[in-house]
């Protein structure tokens, strides 16, 4: 643990700061206003948080209140944006969400102005009180334990101050002057994984760095984040970007780096602004730049704004990347901790995990041990979307089983579905089944059930999702980001690619399965980078838990959800249909509807492109339209004209 | 001269100067281990093709050989089921988007394909998979070269010696996934090309060519 400075002068230098920290803290803690908390991040401006921030301003000024308006970063909770929190004396804070203008306008007049908090558009109180429910009376709050997002949705992300109040840099004041030897061996004895996917142990990576005998050495903070739906590390970047400046600046401190880099994806321009605002802040203070409050040891951190391609999250690809030539993985070893930037041995560690070290070496190794598993301490961040209830960030301890977090910390399955599968570790991941629920969530256990921890992206899929769909979906997004380099993962994930194509098409053939599981293994095993040697991960899981959706797709042309169109086709039940209804026609996009004799309505398949438009259009209490799979179960209607000509014939 | 190392490769003792790469070191005793990426004397591999795997005693999966340098007492496999299996599926892969008209390329009997399928046993024809080929089949936008994609097997080795002879290089890789082609930047850098045309040479396959009068 490492609580106190060390060093005299960084310490005093710190001390004031801090007291500068705390007394702008009281001034807004203590002033008797009413405070408004807005969650400002991507995911709260998406859904309206600006047009909510000026209907408070607004409604405040047409009441003639005053309150103070403090933006904060995400909470994590997307279900429930825009999230407002309010303050008013004499109340406790009440959390708010989905705060429209309308319900800003309405929180202003009947809470702010008359005292009344709305009890049905609050979530909860954010302290335990006698008034209002507590927010933690919910699991998606309680179960929660905050580590790395601990300041995220507390603290205004452009105000180093706010930071600096919430304890923020003590961890560096104190590492200053000391052994960088005993910085490593606080983080190796954490038994801290790297949070970028692959697990490795960082102290093991900071040592590997700080042994390699060469002049200068680099560090990057790799925030290239490119699974699609994963945003955790833009949620920390937008929330509380001076953790992980502090964190790459004791890193730099322990290996002894003089040059720091944050690979960004161009994508994040919000993430992008605020980082160049926090690394200014962290300059001005000192806690950046040639002499780091006051001592000898000096960082510059630059940002770097990738281009986007997903293989540039790989760690020699984006070296490449950062040196001016295409992204493309090379072979390791040497591993960047010994030959990396310009060749520098160069440390390179995801956002979370550089997020983590000020935590840990302000409350100690063995505080951290004691979260989570023995093989992966700490917590993990995932972002829960899909099929589930309260989707969103959850920051939970590693071990807790993926039944607890989707079924109930996110509040499991809406729309009475059933739980189908979920899909973890990005487009690398598996696809785990119902079966799996009871697995814990750490980095061994889920490499073992096929899936990975990647980066915590995590989809959930209820009974209405076809797994070989599935599979397609994820392939499509290797071939498209391969970066081509080498033999295995270049073609094969095409094979692949193009044979998960036909099956869903209904052109599958005896023997592609078989194909498909040595075209997989062959590309897990012969690929350079772990781009290829995870890509198939999607294929090898829905193989080897949903088989028999792969056998019904080849061998009866069925998809068991339906999902597959050249496999469904949809039919009007002439038994349910309303005589003289139209509902359906006017929402057919190609006139596929027809009348029958009798007045009622019925799909030509010929024209029918499978929208399920008409599905959705039939009135419940009619519930005509049917949808089957092969689609040679639907009935064949003749349109009357047809019926007409063939008696003729 | 350097010191020298000794080590055992299928069963023979060799011995070779300290820092060579695996790869030339077998090729030097006239031990034959498929390879299309590799090129002598250049510092960082792209092991990209995945052809030169070899089995080395202590490891538990194939590496490849033009990533290692020799050390004293290694001992390597060359013709393992294991080597064999990988280089026989990367080949395949290879042949699967291959336009395998011998007859009309210019490499035919010198082209690296044709010998390493040999020595593995396959016919240039892969069997199992579909074979994909890229549009258009001829790329003519250099003015002195053209380029053909479906014979290209990607290894880089132009883009590798037109660095070396140019300082930069005047090509590079273009697109990804299936759609990976080499692409010249443009005519106005490919003035030097003229006395080059070190890429050409350099093709193990027959990819690059000059641009006939009627092509
Ligand atoms: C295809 C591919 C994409 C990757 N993308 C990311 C990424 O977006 N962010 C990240 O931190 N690590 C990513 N990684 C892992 C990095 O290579 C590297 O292991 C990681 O940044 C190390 O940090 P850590 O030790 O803190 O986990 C990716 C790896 C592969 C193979
Ligand atoms: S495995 Fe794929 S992404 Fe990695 S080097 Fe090979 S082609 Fe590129
Ligand atoms: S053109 Fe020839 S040398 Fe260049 S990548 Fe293709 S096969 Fe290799
Ligand atoms: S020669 Fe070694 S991978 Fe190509």
């Amino acid at each position: 643990m490492i609580s106190e400075p060390y060093d005299q002068e960084a310490g005093q230098a710190f001390r004031s700061i801090l007291r500068e920290a705390m007394r702008r803290r009281s001034a807004f803690k203590e002033a008797v206003l009413p405070k408004i908390h807005i969650g400002m991040s991507t995911c709260g401006i998406a859904s309206g948080a600006l047009e909510t921030k000026n209907a408070f301003e607004t409604a405040l000024n047409e009441c003639g209140l005053s309150a103070l308006i403090h933006s904060i970063g995400c909470i994590g909770h997307c279900y429930a944006e825009p999230v407002v929190i309010v303050e008013r004396p004499g109340f406790p804070p009440i959390l708010y969400y989905k705060v429209t203008p309308g319900k800003a306008r309405m929180i202003v007049k009947s809470y702010l102005a008359e005292g009344d908090p709305l009890f049905e558009h609050l979530l909860g109180a954010m302290e335990e009180n006698d008034l209002i429910p507590s927010v933690m009376d919910f699991p998606r709050f309680s179960r929660e334990t905050r580590v790395i997002t601990e300041k995220c949705g507390r603290i205004d992300p452009e105000d180093i101050y706010e930071y600096l109040a919430e304890g923020g840099y003590a961890a560096l004041a104190g590492v200053l002057g000391r052994n960088p030897d005993h910085i490593i061996r606080e983080i190796t004895e954490s038994g801290l994984r790297g949070r970028g996917g692959a697990g490795f142990p960082t102290g093991q990576k900071w040592m590997l760095a700080r042994n390699a005998d060469a002049g200068q050495k680099a560090i990057i903070c790799n925030a290239d984040e490119g699974d699609p739906g994963a945003y955790m590390d833009r949620t920390i970047l937008e929330s509380n970007p001076y953790q992980i400046l502090e964190g790459m600046a004791i890193c730099a401190y322990a290996v002894g780096a003089r040059k720091g880099t944050i690979y960004i994806r161009a994508e994040y321009p919000l993430a992008v602004k605020i980082l160049r605002c926090a690394v200014e802040q962290a300059r001005v203070l000192g806690f950046l730049g040639k002499s780091i409050l006051g001592t000898s040891f000096g960082l510059e951190i630059d940002l770097f704004e990738g281009s986007g391609a997903f293989v540039c999250g790989e760690e020699t690809a984006l070296i490449q990347s950062i040196q001016g030539d295409r992204g493309m993985p090379r072979h390791r070893p040497p591993y960047p901790a010994q030959k990396g930037l310009w060749n520098q041995p160069t440390v390179i560690n995801n956002v979370k995990t550089f997020a983590l070290v000020p935590t840990i070496l302000a409350q100690g190794a063995a505080w951290f041990k004691s979260i989570g598993t023995e093989t992966s301490p700490g917590t993990a961040i995932f972002s829960v979307v899909g099929s589930v209830v309260h989707p969103g960030l959850v920051e939970i301890p590693t071990g807790v089983t993926l039944k607890a977090l989707i079924l109930d910390i996110c509040g499991g399955i809406p729309n009475k579905k059933r739980f189908k599968a979920v899909q973890i570790g990005g487009p690398s991941g598996g696809c785990l089944p119902e079966e799996l629920l009871a697995t814990p969530i750490d980095f061994d256990s889920l490499t073992e059930a096929g899936a990975m921890m990647g980066s915590g992206g995590m989809v959930v899929m209820d009974e209405d999702t076809c797994m070989v769909d599935v599979a397609r979906y994820f392939l499509d997004f290797t071939q498209k980001e391969s970066c081509g380099k080498c033999t295995f993962c270049r073609i094969g994930t095409f094979h692949l690619l193009r044979i998960l194509e036909r099956i869903t098409r209904g052109e599958g053939r005896e023997g592609d399965l078989e194909q498909l599981e040595e075209l997989s293994i062959q590309i897990k095993e012969g690929s350079l980078c772990g781009f290829g040697k995870t890509a198939p991960n999607p294929v090898l899981t829905s193989l080897r838990y949903f088989r028999k959706e792969y056998e019904a797709h080849i061998r009866e042309k069925r998809c068991p959800s339906g999902m597959c169109r050249a496999l469904t086709a949809y039919y009007i039940d002439l038994e349910k249909c309303a005589r003289g209804c139209d509902a359906c026609v006017g929402s057919c996009p190609v006139e596929a509807i027809f009348t029958t004799e009798d007045r009622k309505k019925a799909v030509d398949q010929s024209l029918c492109v499978k929208c399920g438009e008409c599905m959705v259009s039939c009135p419940v209490e009619y519930s005509a339209v049917k949808k089957v799979s092969p689609p040679h179960l639907a009935p064949v209607i003749l349109r009357p004209v047809e019926k007409e000509a063939k008696k003729n014939a | 001269m350097g010191n020298m190392v000794k080590l055992i490769v299928d069963g023979t003792e060799l011995e070779v100067e300290e820092g060579t790469v695996l790869l030339d070191a077998c090729l030097d005793h006239g031990i034959y281990i498929p390879h299309l990426c590799h090129l002598k004397g250049m510092e960082q591999p792209p092991a990209s093709c995945r052809l030169c795997f070899v089995s080395i005693e202590g490891i538990a999966h194939p590496v490849p050989s033009c990533t290692l340098t020799v050390r004293e007492g290694m001992v390597v496999q060359t013709d393992t089921n294991a080597v064999r299996g990988l280089q026989i599926s990367a080949l395949r892969l290879l042949l699967s988007v291959h336009d395998v008209d011998c007859a009309h390329c210019p490499a035919n009997k010198k082209c690296a394909l044709q010998k390493i399928a040999k020595f593995l046993h396959i016919g240039l024809k892969a069997k199992g998979l579909e074979i994909y080929l890229k549009e258009p089949r001829v790329v003519q936008d250099h003015p002195l070269i053209d380029y053909y994609p479906n014979r290209c097997v990607l290894c880089g080795r132009c883009i590798r010696v037109c660095r070396a002879q140019n300082g930069l290089p005047l090509m590079s890789f273009a697109k990804r996934g299936f759609d990976t082609v080499i692409s010249f930047y443009g005519a106005a850098s490919t003035l030097g090309c003229k006395t080059c045309f070190a890429c050409l040479k350099i093709c193990p396959v027959g990819a690059i060519t000059l641009k006939t009068p009627n092509s």
